[in-house]
């Protein structure tokens, strides 16, 4: 705890001004930092459950990343022997006369398990489930979440997902290979293919778990911004990252239960003999009894989560983003209210637009078109927010670190994604783009990049407050450019690619005289990616030295920001402050006003002063 | 071995790199923290302004290096009417956020730069301006309704399905693990109907339903050939699917539609490039210049060797990226001639084989219209080859008359043929004509003369009750006395036993 001598201006304030919530009479001896399993394992501290999530979810990121190493490897150099490989992959090379090939089996259920690994365990639970946790109540002014025993379930369901998604790698049929989006009948026959049988039934197994996860976590994000937010700290003066964070966890607990739904539905059409998604088939040299389902109604039910799903991972780091950028410009976010509207917007608007995955897949072309309609008005509230951040940076005193790096990284990658997406969304044009490389191009810069550069900030930027030490800035900035040039050069030639006509999902193009004559680029692009992938080694080697190694955090509040995390004793405690609660008196972006760099939201108006703007 | 280097180079790197860092981090303390921050400060704005010219120069290249991949543009130009409009939309949208792309990509890095932090930077504090705003709202908005109106005219033309008594060519592609079954609508121009529950994997793999008269004279594509189509003629493709999705795309037509068994899907489009023409104007690329086989210098060039391709576009298992098949777009007459050699498959396969669900039934529309036209020619023929003595073509043989087994009684399938022969007479009013009958040699020779003579006179008297003058028709019963082929086999017998009209003078 704070010595008396080094209290700070808010310290006093909150001793002075704060709300006693009596919570340390009640927690003397703290029960739950007692020993080592209740503290680092099974905690219900939300700062220990944020770094739990992170680091499965950084483990995760490796996994997935190098399963996309192995896949480009195959694109980019078809000829190369992978015999090299064979003691990891063992059967799933096939060796003759020395030269090893992937099998194609294996390269699709390489490209499935990337696909649901980043999305759902390192976009989903890395990024929200971190962030959403370590923020929700330290921005807020909360001791805790409203359910730290919920919360930490959240996490050890996501961790047993994570357990059987890991376990399917290694049985003798393989993990499922029929695509991240698992669209039956392929993924509900196993006749269709070796990855649906029990690699699917595990795929099944983990998700369900995860959704399970989501929803705890989620209900808990919800209840606690509702119910647990300090004196004075009303919606309208919360930073932008709790909105974002708690419209993501509206929309996953809206949403989830309708993939769940559909996950039901396809483990009875696997084990119990319904036919919800088959109709009309001829497998394995014998037509199926069962008839009378369709196999688009998955597509809907999975889509309905599956777009909002894509708005789960960006508003996180739209969120972090957003308060990045302020803080690092000195300056208030440009629009506070347009921000939380056109957060609002695009969390309404992700709901009706989900059949824009569908526009090939033979719906009635005249529903099409309300669904154009809808997905092209998201244009405007991402870009209401775009010109807002680019405003934010408009005459401010820019501190250009690592987190800054990322945040303004951000906007960049999600003007280049989100662009692309006014093609794709126009379902005309979309008829020659779907399923090509340029939709491949398109959701990795708009959701994978950027989201991981929202990330990426956010963990450089809050470092300190879940370690007391800064991450190295060197080896930060070097990952950074690594990431930043890198990711054009996997992404950016995807397009012509895409233009050109190439299907994603093809684990050779040789068969095709259209498609073939793209071999200098692929290989391109599997070079830079191998080079991007060992920057992010960089970042991994980087976040657990300065665990132990980082510079020290000296000062309660490094970066002069006016949030409550701020307002914390270094070294993290339970129950977040030693004494008083904090009380809020005016909006999370009083920077430069006043001839003051910053004021804290602790610190009471002066008279006539306007404090909400 | 491999592994072990590369790890000594990644824990070699890591550790220079926390040298420079601890480096830094001393000659900070030398130097003045803030002092050094500052100067980091500046070094990094350098490098995002360097960052940004490299990037939105290397975007601007690129697109241009990579034009000829571009949809709209020299080779990549859609080979299909409806394609040059999406083409069309596709540049429009390109330009509008190449635009957007670029002024914000300005805005942010060099805000980035120019806003850097400084000694004595005063930051504005500017939390909202509603005017700007609502502009920036109203930009997007304004844009985004243009092209929304735009796209949706495109797309509904493209989609909206065609009239079925429109003239158009119908095509089904079916696709299965891992290939596509082609069948074309023949004579009727309509793909018939078909039952996955009719499937037979050696002699029906699509399940055609063949009492569906759409489905008699269907034909169907060998696994390998080409699939032909006609140049400015309207194709509408039913597309299904045998087991798990697939995606019936053809890159250079735009065209793009989902297989979904159980729920059939279609597209229509218009080709606007033969083959022929697509390669003439490749050959003008320099890349379609190189050998088609790297291997082969002295191979045809790629122009040469150019194939429009059909390929699967939905995931549907290990072997999705082999799914090819070659279009071959012709002129109409190529086209035509084309297709009327080929053979309808129930009719070459099925019909009369013990698969034959309507091997009871003796003749079957299709075939008695097929007769017909058979007929027309026939006679046509005959009634013009009566006055050169040598032609055979004067003598025409019943094929679908049938009589009571040892009787001259004719059974009712007959009157198809008969009746239409009865017509076709009333038309060359002016001819007449022998009505003969022959057996083959097996039995009494004068019986069979005399079975023949009765049967002859059978096909007469229906001809006369079709309002035909019996003066115009002479009856004769030649027995086995003028075999048209060896008695000692069956089939040679089976021939001999016929009943055949002969054109004889024509006044």
């Amino acid at each position: 705890m704070a010595s008396v001598e080094t209290l700070t201006r808010e310290d006093v304030l909150i001793k002075e001004q704060g709300f006693n919530d009596h919570f340390h009479d009640h927690h003397h001896g703290d029960k739950y930092q007692t020993g080592f399993l209740g503290h680092y394992v099974f905690s219900m501290d939300h700062k220990v459950i944020a770094r739990q999530f992170l680091i499965t979810g950084i483990f995760w990121a490796v996994v997935g990343a190098a399963m996309s190493i192995i896949f480009r490897l195959q694109l980019g150099f078809p000829e190369e022997s992978m015999a090299w490989l064979k003691p990891l992959l063992g059967k799933w090379i096939e060796v003759t006369d020395g030269v090893g090939k992937l099998s194609p089996e294996f390269y699709y259920a390489l490209v499935t398990m990337h696909g649901t690994i980043l999305v759902f365990f390192v976009l989903t639970a890395g990024l929200s489930g971190t962030f959403s946790n370590l923020l929700i109540p330290l921005q807020l002014g909360a001791r805790d979440m409203a359910s730290p025993f919920l919360n930490m379930l959240s996490y050890w369901f996501f961790f047993m997902a994570g357990m059987v998604m890991l376990y399917s790698l290694f049985i003798s049929t393989g993990p499922f290979s029929g695509g991240w989006t698992a669209y039956p009948p392929l993924s509900a026959l196993p006749q269709a293919s070796q990855g649906s049988g029990s690699g699917m039934t595990l795929w099944l197994v983990s998700l369900t778990l995860f959704v399970v996860s989501v929803l705890l976590g989620g209900i808990n994000y919800i209840t606690t911004v509702l119910n647990l937010r300090t004196k004075g700290m009303s919606l309208f003066r919360m930073p932008l990252t709790i909105w974002a964070f708690f419209v993501t966890a509206v929309i996953g607990v809206l949403s989830f239960p309708v993939l769940a739904s559909g996950f039901f539905m396809l483990i009875f059409d696997r084990s119990l003999g319904t036919s919800f998604f088959l109709n009309e088939i001829f497998i394995g040299g014998q037509a199926l009894d069962r008839v009378g389902g369709s196999a688009i109604l998955y597509q809907h039910l999975f889509w309905f989560l599956g777009h909002p799903e894509v708005y789960i991972i960006i508003l996180p780091a739209m969120g972090i983003v957003s308060e990045v950028l302020s803080v690092h410009a000195r300056k208030p976010i440009f629009g506070y209210t347009a921000m939380i509207l056109s957060i609002l917007a695009i969390a309404f608007l992700s709901f009706i637009v989900w059949a824009h995955h569908m526009f090939m897949s033979g719906v009635n072309p005249f529903i099409s078109n309300f669904f154009v309609v809808f997905t092209l008005i998201i244009a405007v509230p991402s870009a209401i927010k775009v010109f807002n951040w680019i405003t934010t940076l408009y005459g401010g005193n820019i501190r250009l670190n690592t987190a800054m790096l990322y945040a303004i990284g951000f906007i960049s990658m999600f003007i280049s994604g989100g662009l692309t997406g006014i093609f794709l969304g126009n379902s005309a044009i979309d008829i020659q783009l779907h399923d090509t490389y340029f939709v491949v191009a398109h959701f990795h810069i708009v959701m994978g990049v950027a989201a991981f550069f929202g990330m990426f900030a956010g963990i450089y930027h809050w470092y300190p407050k879940m370690y007391s030490r800064f991450m190295d800035e060197t080896l930060g900035k070097v990952h950074f450019w690594l990431t930043m040039v890198g990711a054009y050069l996997v992404f950016w030639p995807m397009h012509y690619i895409g233009m050109a006509g190439v299907p994603r999902r093809y684990y050779s193009f040789d068969t095709f005289d259209a498609f073939k004559h793209f071999d200098t680029l692929n290989k391109f692009i599997t070079i830079a990616a191998i080079i991007v992938f060992i920057g992010q080694l960089i970042f991994v080697v980087n976040f657990f030295y300065s665990i132990w190694k980082g510079k020290k955090m000296t000062t309660q509040n490094p970066y002069g920001a006016t949030t409550l995390e701020w307002t914390t004793p270094i070294e993290p405690i339970h129950g977040n402050w030693p004494g008083n609660l904090p009380t809020v008196h005016r909006w999370a972006y009083d920077y430069n006003k006043d001839e003051r760099e910053f004021v804290t939201q602790v610190e009471p108006a002066k008279e006539g002063e306007v404090v909400d703007h | 071995m491999n592994y072990l280097i590369g790890l000594l180079i990644f824990t070699l790197i890591i550790v220079i790199l926390l040298q420079v860092s601890k480096i830094s981090q001393v000659a900070a303390k030398i130097r003045g923290e803030e002092e050094v921050a500052m100067q980091r400060n500046n070094n990094t704005a350098f490098w995002m302004m360097v960052f940004m010219i490299v990037f939105l120069l290397g975007t601007v290249f690129s697109a241009y290096y990579y034009k000829d991949s571009m949809l709209g543009y020299g080779p990549w130009a859609s080979s299909s009417e409806h394609g040059s409009e999406i083409d069309s939309m596709f540049n429009i949208t390109l330009i509008l956020t190449g635009i957007v792309f670029i002024i914000t990509h300005i805005l942010t890095f060099w805000y980035s730069y120019k806003y850097r932090q400084a000694k004595g930077n005063k930051p504005i504090f500017l939390a909202h301006d509603t005017k700007l705003e609502l502009i920036w709202t109203a930009i997007p908005a304004v844009a985004m309704a243009f092209l929304v109106a735009k796209g949706l005219v495109v797309w509904n033309n493209v989609m909206t399905d065609l009239d079925p008594t429109e003239n158009y060519v119908e095509i089904e592609a079916t696709g299965y693990q891992f290939a596509w079954d082609v069948r074309y609508g023949g004579k009727d121009g309509r793909v018939g109907n078909k039952d996955f529950r009719l499937i037979d994997l050696a002699s029906n793999s699509l399940g055609i339903d063949f009492t569906d008269t759409l489905s008699q004279d269907d034909i169907l594509l060998g696994g390998s050939d080409k699939i032909v189509l006609p140049v400015d003629t309207m194709v509408r493709v039913a597309i299904t699917s045998k087991d798990v999705l697939h995606n019936f795309y053809l890159p250079h037509f735009r065209v793009k539609m989902d297989a979904v068994p159980g729920l059939p899907t279609y597209f229509s489009f218009k080709p606007t490039k033969t083959t022929q023409q697509m390669r003439k104007e490749l050959s003008k690329y320099p890349e379609w210049n190189e050998p088609y086989d790297p291997k082969d210098p002295e191979g045809p060039k790629r122009w040469e060797a150019f194939e429009y391709e059909l390929a699967c576009a939905e995931l549907c298992g290990k072997g999705h990226y082999s799914m090819r098949r070659v279009i071959e777009i012709v002129d109409r007459d190529t086209y035509k001639a084309w297709i009327a050699e080929k053979q309808p498959f129930y009719l070459t396969n099925i019909r009369g084989t013990d698969l034959d669900p309507l091997k009871d039934k003796r003749l079957l529309p299709s075939e008695i219209k097929m007769r017909n036209t058979e007929l027309n020619k026939l006679v046509y023929d005959a009634v013009n080859a009566v006055n050169d003595s040598a032609s055979t073509a004067t003598t025409i043989r019943f094929k679908n008359v049938y009589y009571e087994t040892g009787s001259a009684g004719l059974e009712s399938d007959s009157y198809f043929e008969l009746d239409h022969m009865a017509g076709l007479l009333n038309k060359y009013s002016n001819v007449k004509v022998e009505v003969s009958g022959h057996t083959d040699n097996v039995g009494d020779s004068a019986a069979n003369r005399e079975l023949s003579r009765q049967r002859a006179q059978s096909v007469v008297n229906r001809l006369v009750q079709k309002g035909i003058s019996a003066d115009r028709m002479v009856v004769v019963g030649y027995g086995d006395s003028r075999p048209a082929e060896t008695n000692d086999t069956e089939e040679g017998r089976a021939t001999n036993r016929r009943t055949e009209l002969r054109v004889i003078s024509k006044s």
